[in-house]
């Protein structure tokens, strides 16, 4: 693992993080947004992990956080979905373009 | 280059490869599976750097959890071979223009700053993960842990009532 640099890992993690920015600009459809902001967070915990293991051995921090990001990552995904749920028994779609009733 | 380095950029195709493809492709059945094998591929990059602990969670949590709950939700929402409007080409352009800078400007900024990795072996038994997470003390992470737990309480909670048909309405 040493001949790895940390920059690669970090190439990856900030390509994902990227490629799910696009699912986030590109897709109108609730439940696919929800799966662009899952890699996001998941890269960000690579970037956690990795600075934890490589640049700060000696502590445990990046780890809990990955910890409690991946918690706190199920529950809003729960929540999320609830939401989506509840609005297309209401609206019939998941499109967020069409989800305007707020709007006026 | 050795066997441990083939593997590692493996996975991060596997990553890569899977992650776009979820966000590009157009039925959302399959998007749902791309993220599933671009976490378990996550997953996979964290037993390579030996963080199994971080690892099993990540195949509990996201792979049993998060995606079956998504894709239950895509059933429960449209037909699983239905084809999603594609995106306008205007859109995607822009889309791919940003995305592309962004990516330009981060990445410039981490291989400029060029982080040295430290040749010190890393503990994380979970042994002293436990003791950590349960420590009230300075460095420890009781209370986070407790907040953590009352957000999950209240993420419950809120899904049932979010979630619950309003039998008043109907009668």
């Amino acid at each position: 693992m040493s001949e790895i640099p940390l920059s690669h890992i970090l190439f990856v993690s900030t390509a994902l993080f990227f490629i799910g920015m696009y699912g986030m600009f590109t897709r109108r459809n609730m439940i696919t947004m929800l799966m662009s902001i899952e890699l996001m967070l998941n890269s960000v915990n690579i970037n956690f992990i990795a600075f934890n293991k490589y640049l700060f051995p000696g502590n445990l921090d990046g780890l809990f956080f990955t910890i409690f990001i991946i918690t706190i990552a199920a529950a809003e995904a729960a929540v999320a979905i609830a939401i989506i749920i509840n609005l297309y028994r209401n609206h019939k779609s998941i499109d967020v373009e069409e989800a305007d009733a707020l709007k006026h | 280059m050795s066997l441990s380095a083939i593997i590692f950029y493996l996975i991060s195709a596997l990553i890569l490869g899977a992650g776009l493809m979820a966000v590009t492709t157009t039925k959302i059945f399959r998007s749902a599976i791309y993220l599933l094998a671009s976490l378990v591929g996550i997953a996979g990059l964290y037993f390579w750097m030996e963080v199994e602990f971080i690892a099993a969670v990540q195949i509990v949590v996201y792979v049993g959890g998060i995606v079956v709950l998504i894709i239950f939700s895509v059933f429960l929402t449209q037909q699983a071979g239905q084809q999603m409007p594609a995106t306008p080409r205007n859109r995607t352009l822009w889309s791919v223009l940003a995305t592309i800078f962004g990516f330009a400007l981060t990445w410039n900024l981490v291989s400029a700053y060029g982080f040295k990795a430290l040749d010190v072996e890393f503990d994380d038994n979970v042994e002293r993960i436990g003791t950590k997470m349960l420590e009230s003390g300075s460095g420890g992470f009781a209370l986070p842990f407790e907040a953590v737990s009352i957000l999950l309480l209240a993420a419950m909670i809120g899904c049932i009532v979010i979630a619950m048909k309003s039998t008043s309405e109907q009668k």
